[in-house]
């Protein structure tokens, strides 16, 4: 242990990285057994997605106006205020959309699911279902992992579209840029692969988010000190790697 | 139980929603996707056939000094004269444009989308539901203007560069609808 506190925070880092990787192995395997019952699976949908559906929609809302404004600002130097539409539509199909609802679900469902299972940790609660000879992994983990995987597309699709309209209230109401076109715009210049990228991104991050959640609270010290610094953990984790994954997938579908 | 069910209930709705969203952002947006109509709204149609429509596109503005007056409902092509058909819908309000108006299509700022603007004409009788523009100008493309410049600039005699056709078939009251010649 003395060497090991002397490079401590590389060997750390490593074997942190090893034993999420186990874990996500551990948790795909789990998986299957977990779809035999969906009820729960359903149930942790509803705890990532439909308690974080009101911050995703008035977060969408406020980046919408935002974009509206900023848009507006910076094309009129152009003279072509008329492609807002344009910068909306891919702003927050491509970018805004995935990543930031992927930052807030790290910290609004993220943070819930490592603390309660840390606390299902702490209060020994995982060892008493191995010895009913449940398995923790695909009762409590892999329902989990799935609900949140399952609910980060929609909340980003959802995210979006109250993002174009949050950007047409500025743009069109305040602004005034022609309604017709900001939509005639849009619809001109988005592919179906842009659609595609934002599902693929927020697919991604929905699995990184939902990853680094469950193992951080399923490998918490069991203490209250251990579950706070777990959920500390998870956000920053997530957050991060959100990102990097952000950068690496803009370049492949570049 | 009534907890399961309000869970179930919320769920449901959740996905209902997400679902919703993915279905629009899949459907509206791309340009080759389905399109929902929301109901027809008042007013009137009319048609005007140009010789080159340019970048106008289906929901841009109709525009009578400045002012928005109509939208652009469809664009198609006329087999027999092969002009651009240009479906206009006009609001009720503005129900006394003159038969004789002259439609030509414009560019909004340098880089802006191009819409359809309405200059008055004098009769007295007025477009109705169905009604055709007669006198329309074409969108003027840069490229086209460019190459004549240049045509005109190095030979310095031929009168038209011959990069564009551009220049009315006779037949159809066309007013200058060529663009202005440069002058070098």
């Amino acid at each position: 242990m003395s060497t090991a506190a002397r490079h401590g925070t590389l060997f750390d880092g490593v074997r942190r990285f090893g034993v999420t990787s186990l874990f996500f192995v551990r948790l795909l395997a789990a998986c299957v057994p977990a779809l035999a019952r969906p009820r729960l699976i359903v149930a942790q949908i509803f705890n990532a997605g439909g308690r974080s559906l009101i911050i995703i929609m008035l977060s969408g809302l406020f980046t919408g106006m935002v974009i509206g404004l900023l848009g507006q600002d910076v094309l009129q130097r152009f003279g072509a205020e008329t492609a807002l539409g344009t910068l909306a539509a891919l702003g927050l199909l491509k970018e805004l959309g995935p990543v930031l609802t992927s930052l807030l679900f790290a910290g609004r469902a993220g943070t819930a699911l490592t603390s309660e299972i840390g606390l299902m940790r702490a209060t020994d609660q995982l060892t008493a279902m191995e010895v009913m000879a449940v398995d923790p992994m695909s009762y409590v983990a892999a329902p989990r992992f799935l609900g949140g995987l399952i609910a980060m597309p929609l909340l980003a699709a959802i995210f979006s579209v109250i993002g174009l309209y949050g950007a047409q209230l500025v743009g069109v109401q305040l602004l005034g840029i022609d309604r017709g076109v900001y939509w005639s715009q849009m619809q001109s210049s988005v592919g179906l692969h842009d659609v595609t990228e934002g599902i693929v991104k927020s697919l991604v991050f929905g699995a990184v988010v939902s990853l680094i959640a469950v193992n951080e609270g399923y490998h918490a010290e069991p203490t209250a000190e251990g579950v706070g610094l777990a959920t500390t953990r998870t956000v920053v984790a997530s957050s991060v790697l959100t990102l990097l994954f952000d950068y690496m997938l803009t370049a492949v579908f570049l | 139980m009534r907890a399961t069910r309000s869970l179930e209930i919320g769920t449901g709705l959740f996905v209902i929603l997400g679902l919703a969203a993915l279905f629009f952002l899949t459907t509206q947006l791309p340009s080759g996707g389905i399109k929902l109509s929301f109901g027809t709204t008042p007013g009137y149609d009319v048609t005007a056939e140009f010789d080159n429509i340019g970048d106008l596109k289906v929901g841009a503005p109709v525009r009578m000094a400045g002012v928005r007056i109509g939208d652009v409902t469809g664009i198609g092509l006329d087999n027999q004269s092969y002009r651009a058909d240009v479906h206009l819908h006009i609001y009720p309000q503005f129900s006394e444009i003159p038969q004789d108006s002259y439609a030509s299509i414009e560019t909004e700022g340098l880089l802006g989308g191009q819409y359809v603007g309405i200059s008055p004409g004098g009769l007295t009788t007025y477009l109705k539901n169905g009604s055709q523009i007669l006198q329309t100008q074409s969108a003027i493309v840069l490229e086209s203007l460019i190459n004549k410049f240049f045509a005109n600039f190095s030979s310095g005699s031929s009168s038209n560069g011959g990069a564009t056709g551009n220049s009315g078939n006779g037949k159809t009251p066309n007013q200058g609808q060529k663009p202005q010649e440069p002058h070098p």
